[in-house]
């Protein structure tokens, strides 16, 4: 048995833009994951960070196979999941299953909750009887904190927190090894969110469950994960032990995500310094060349940022993309003002487009 | 004097064969001029419909009713008619919304859309709307405004939109903005572009501002005052700093014990509120918040608890209240 | 899967105590839902109520009926004269036609070749329908590169049907069968495939990309499985409501082909479309003979859009609570 539950090595998954009436032209690419290596430990919890656009969810997706990879490798358990046959894949996702985001839309509503718990049971010819499978079901139930009279009630007549307790049953149902969550708290209600995670919580330490969580939120993703890992348009730019990370973020845009996270403590949102990123985010069609981020970066030096893509390297237990790390961390470099680039999102039929417009200088602070 | 003082306000929805729902049961606060007041608390409270009510915006149905005052600079704004409040609405009043793509009309360019407010509130003529048109764009971090005027919300980001429609809302230079979730929708980078611009926003125009939101982080950073609600009613008001640090309603308590903050570290478990919204749903009589709550008295259930006042100005509307919480050692 | 014995315990009592005012009932799943929702709307009570009574009288009408609707017996007792045909009068309710028929008896008789022809033809436009379309929709939703190819070439096919206008279609088919009920349902029938291969196929390509979708997957159901269990029953609410509006606009459109000469020659089985055209030439002697049919014809068509409207809306699942 490997240290590793799952290795991931330079994954990518692009998307083809096309047009065409009957048949398809591609006209271009949106790499929603360009060239990812991971490793998610057994036993242990992976968070996955980023914002809208950077292709996590592509990536947890991708490794479950649900998104077929147009390049690299997936190993779950020493398994080469991208050469496996439909029919053996199939008996593989016994093993890792997957949390959706939104409660509503992630459950059949045409189902009653029995339906939806045996589904995954029946598809794998798990339970020789009604009997039995009402055992295991009832069993996970009591896991996740459900009555049973749950069974026969419809997904449209619970709550959203309760509605992700089913989603979470229905992934456990089949005994699986590993679990990606997707956002699992983010369409919850603040108070609601709390039950959810320290369920997740939890059921890692009874069932021994490796987990990869995939969330938007920083303050969420420190609170449950081991190792943290931050994406920025397709790539990983960070990655490092949870408490390290927000103790001593390295990468540029690791820096700003962390300062731009409001905490409900008044003396330390007035005592805070600001990284105020400028513009938005370029298009995942048209990443700019070179590292991915030196359009916004306050760090950018004019060497090496816009030729070449930083690789992850290790600078003293933290693995960093960026070609300047050290310097930042030492105080060498100084952040300075971002130009702003206005970026057209890619999507009317046009190449999509970097505009620069020279007039305003960025902020930051 | 205060800018708005809203006193009692109630509303409540009858619908035919269904139960009346309180959204909104009695909220009191009141906003300087240049202040920015927060009203912190999750779906359902009733936050955003206090905003609607505010602005005239519910829908004119039999089963919707009004209650209380909310006097603005003199005026009960919830005794206008819609002709006066439209002219209150844009010009002295001015609302942002959630999500900017949906508040923005798709069909019209941007500059159409900021020139419209300033024709109608500002009698600009075409040539100087256009101008200030292009200015305010630029006052909200719009780069390239003059090119911007001519394109469609869809060709803009998330947050270029949410700049956008802050630039109409300060159009007319209004003395009370209200934003409603504004930055829920938004990624947190752009998030704290856009906190930041309201806060310059406030500080250079004297403006003050209703910060709406579930967001505990964002009120920290942000406001000069915190109106916590639940159930409708206003359960806890303070000043910002009073807040958090002498927390009293268990509600509040609860809130705060049960978001994972980002200085927290690792394995430091999460005290959720027991149960949700949904499950105790009709309020029951007395305290709302009664059935989740760890305090319970008896005294909680039967009559709905009072505000309690405190001399500094905090007010808690709890029978059984957190202690308050002992000082930190500073370090 | 177990857990230790105290924190189980622990767990259960917090929900119940939360879940202290809920009784045991059964869940209550959709359709139940709009069920509820349809008894309590008034139009959906109308036209349910018309259409009950339409069908009561299609189906045991027929048998109760006081005369014999080919019998001309008003010819053999002398009453039809040039100019004159006998009215509403004790004997015969809505009194006689212009061949002596009793025409109550006709339009009762009539709604039952009414009934059969409409469902029969917006059955036709259905099944055909709801196949090309289930298919179309499954293979763009599920079925990758290949399955939008396939999507396509389907959908073109449609959308020839589209540009058949029934009376074409209808007139071309009688050339090739000869005029009968027949050829009119299979018009109507076939010129509504598209109506309804296109919604189910809109609908299904839109639930193929939920989450309880990709759900089903990951837990490893095939994807037939996932197409006939889940995308299916989501997809089937706009159709269903199109089908009561298709039957309303069928019989409508069957009677205008009848009417026209296309449908069944033979004018001693009454159908409400041929009683109005025959009733053409009469309409300044006896206007009943047009009024009586057209009523039918309209009372049924709005029994059947009420109905249908109602269920449009509380199927709609923006108006669940």
């Amino acid at each position: 048995m490997s240290e590793a539950l799952v290795e991931v090595r330079d994954l990518k998954v692009h998307f083809p833009i096309t047009t065409g009436v009957l048949f398809d032209r591609v006209v271009g690419h949106v790499k929603a994951v360009d060239g990812v290596d991971l490793t998610v430990p057994r036993g242990q919890t992976y968070g996955l960070v980023g914002e809208s656009g950077c292709g996590k969810s592509t990536l947890g997706r991708a490794i479950l196979q649900l998104t077929p990879p147009t390049a690299g490798e997936v190993r779950f358990d020493g398994v080469e999941l991208t050469k496996l046959p439909a029919a053996k894949m199939r008996g593989m996702r016994r093993r890792m299953q997957m949390i959706f985001q939104d409660p509503m839309s992630s459950l059949d509503p045409r189902q009653n909750v029995e339906s939806i718990l045996t589904e995954g049971l029946g598809a794998h010819g798990i339970g020789a009887g009604r009997a039995e499978r009402r055992g295991i079901i009832n069993k996970t139930l009591d896991a996740v904190g459900l009555p049973h009279w749950a069974l026969s009630r419809y997904p449209h007549e619970f709550s959203g927190g309760q509605r992700q307790r089913i989603g979470i049953a229905r992934a456990l149902v089949l005994g699986p090894e590993l679990l990606v969550a997707d956002e699992p708290v983010s369409a919850l209600d603040v108070s609601i969110q709390a039950q959810v995670v320290n369920l997740l919580d939890e059921l890692q330490e009874e069932l021994g469950l490796t987990y990869l969580v995939i969330a938007h939120d920083l303050a969420v993703v420190r609170h449950i994960s081991d190792v943290v890992g931050v994406m920025y348009l397709g790539a990983l730019v960070e990655e490092a032990p949870s408490d390290r990370l927000y103790r001593e973020p390295l990468h540029p845009y690791t820096r700003a995500l962390m300062s731009a996270v409001p905490v409900p403590d008044p003396e330390i949102e007035d005592r805070r310094e600001r990284i105020l990123l400028a513009g938005d985010l370029p298009s995942p069609a048209n990443p700019p060349e070179g590292c991915r981020f030196h359009t916004r970066c306050p760090w950018a030096q004019p060497t090496r940022c816009a030729d070449e893509r930083p690789v992850l390297r290790d600078v003293g237990g933290t693995k960093v993309a960026c070609h300047w790390a050290e310097q930042i961390a030492s105080g060498a470099l100084r952040a300075h003002e971002v130009k702003v680039q206005l970026v057209r999102p890619g999507d009317e039929g046009e190449a999509p487009s970097v505009v620069s417009a020279p007039s305003e200088p960025g902020s930051y602070v | 004097m205060a800018l708005l003082d809203v006193q009692d306000l109630s509303v409540t929805f009858a619908r035919r064969g269904q139960r009346t729902v309180h959204a909104v049961d009695g909220v009191s606060f009141s906003v300087d001029a240049g202040e920015v007041v927060g009203l912190v608390g999750e779906s359902g409270c009733g936050k955003s419909v206090t905003s609607l009510a505010l602005m005239g915006l519910l829908p004119r149905q039999r089963g919707v009713h009004v209650g209380g005052s909310a006097t603005f600079d003199g005026t009960d704004l919830l005794t206008l008619d819609p002709r006066s409040m439209r002219d209150v609405r844009g010009r002295d009043i001015a609302m942002i919304f959630q999500d900017p793509l949906s508040s923005l009309n798709p069909v019209i360019p941007i500059g159409i859309q900021v020139t419209e407010v300033l024709v109608r509130h500002r009698d600009m003529s075409g040539d100087a709307a256009r101008k200030e048109a292009a200015e305010l764009l630029d006052r909200v971090g719009i780069p390239d405004p003059r090119r911007r005027l001519k394109e469609y919300p869809h060709q803009l980001s998330g947050g270029m939109r949410q700049r956008a429609l802050i630039a109409m809302a300060v159009a007319c230079r209004p003395r009370l903005l209200i934003a409603d979730e504004p930055t829920t929708a938004l990624d947190v980078t752009i998030q704290a572009q856009i906190l930041e611009l309201l806060k310059e926003l406030v500080r250079d125009s004297g403006t003050a501002l209703i910060m709406i939101t579930h967001d505990l982080g964002v009120v920290a950073g942000m406001c000069d005052t915190i109106n916590v609600l639940y159930a409708g009613k206003v359960v806890e008001t303070a000043r910002r700093k009073e807040l958090f640090a002498n927390r009293r309603h268990p509600y509040t308590v609860g809130l705060l014990a049960s978001i994972p903050r980002l200085d927290a570290g690792r394995g430091e478990k999460l005290t959720p509120i027991r149960g949700s919204v949904r499950d105790v749903l009709p309020w029951p009589d007395g305290c709302a918040f009664a059935p989740r709550c760890d305090r319970r008295v008896d005294a909680c259930v039967g009559e709905p608890p009072p505000m309690t006042p405190t001399h500094t100005g905090h007010e808690y509307r709890c029978v059984n209240p957190a202690p308050l919480p002992q000082p930190k050692e500073t370090p | 899967m177990t857990l230790a014995p105290g924190k189980k315990k622990e767990k259960l009592e917090r929900l119940a105590e939360l879940s202290a005012v809920r009784d045991d009932e059964q869940g209550v799943s959709l359709w139940r839902e709009a069920m509820r929702r349809l008894r309590r709307n008034p139009a959906a009570i109308v036209g349910a109520s018309i259409l009950v009574v339409f069908v009561l009288v299609a189906v045991v009408g027929p048998f109760l009926v006081p005369y014999d609707p080919v019998d001309q017996s008003g010819i053999r007792e002398g009453v039809i004269k040039p100019g004159s045909i006998p009215g509403t009068s004790g004997d015969h309710w809505l009194g006689y036609d212009h061949q002596g028929r009793d025409e109550f008896s006709r339009l009762i008789v009539g709604a039952r070749q009414t009934l059969i022809v409409g469902i029969v033809s917006t059955l036709i436009g259905l099944t055909i329908g709801v196949l090309v379309g289930g298919v179309a929709g499954a293979a763009a939703g599920l079925g990758g590169r290949w399955g939008r190819l396939v999507d396509s070439v389907l959908m073109r096919i449609v959308d020839m049907l589209l540009s058949l206008p029934s009376l074409l279609l209808a007139v071309s088919v009688a050339a090739l069968l000869g005029p009968s009920l027949v050829t009119v349902m299979i018009a109507v029938g076939v010129v509504s495939v598209p109506i309804f291969a296109r919604l189910l196929r809109g609908s299904m390509i839109a639930q193929a990309n939920r989450d309880y979708v990709l759900a089903a997957s990951s837990l490893g159901v095939r994807n037939t499985k996932i197409a006939i269990s889940h995308i299916v029953p989501n997809s089937l609410a706009p159709v269903i409501v199109q089908a009561t509006l298709t039957l309303a606009t069928a019989i409508i459109e069957v009677a205008a082909l009848s009417f026209l000469g296309l449908g069944n020659p033979d004018s001693t089985q009454p159908e409400w479309g041929l009683m109005l055209a025959d009733a053409q030439i009469y309409l300044d002697v006896r206007p009943g003979l047009a009024i009586y049919p057209a009523l039918g014809i309209i009372i049924t068509a709005l029994g059947f859009t009420l109905l249908g409207e109602a269920m449009r809306e509380a199927l709609d699942p923006k108006l669940r609570r």
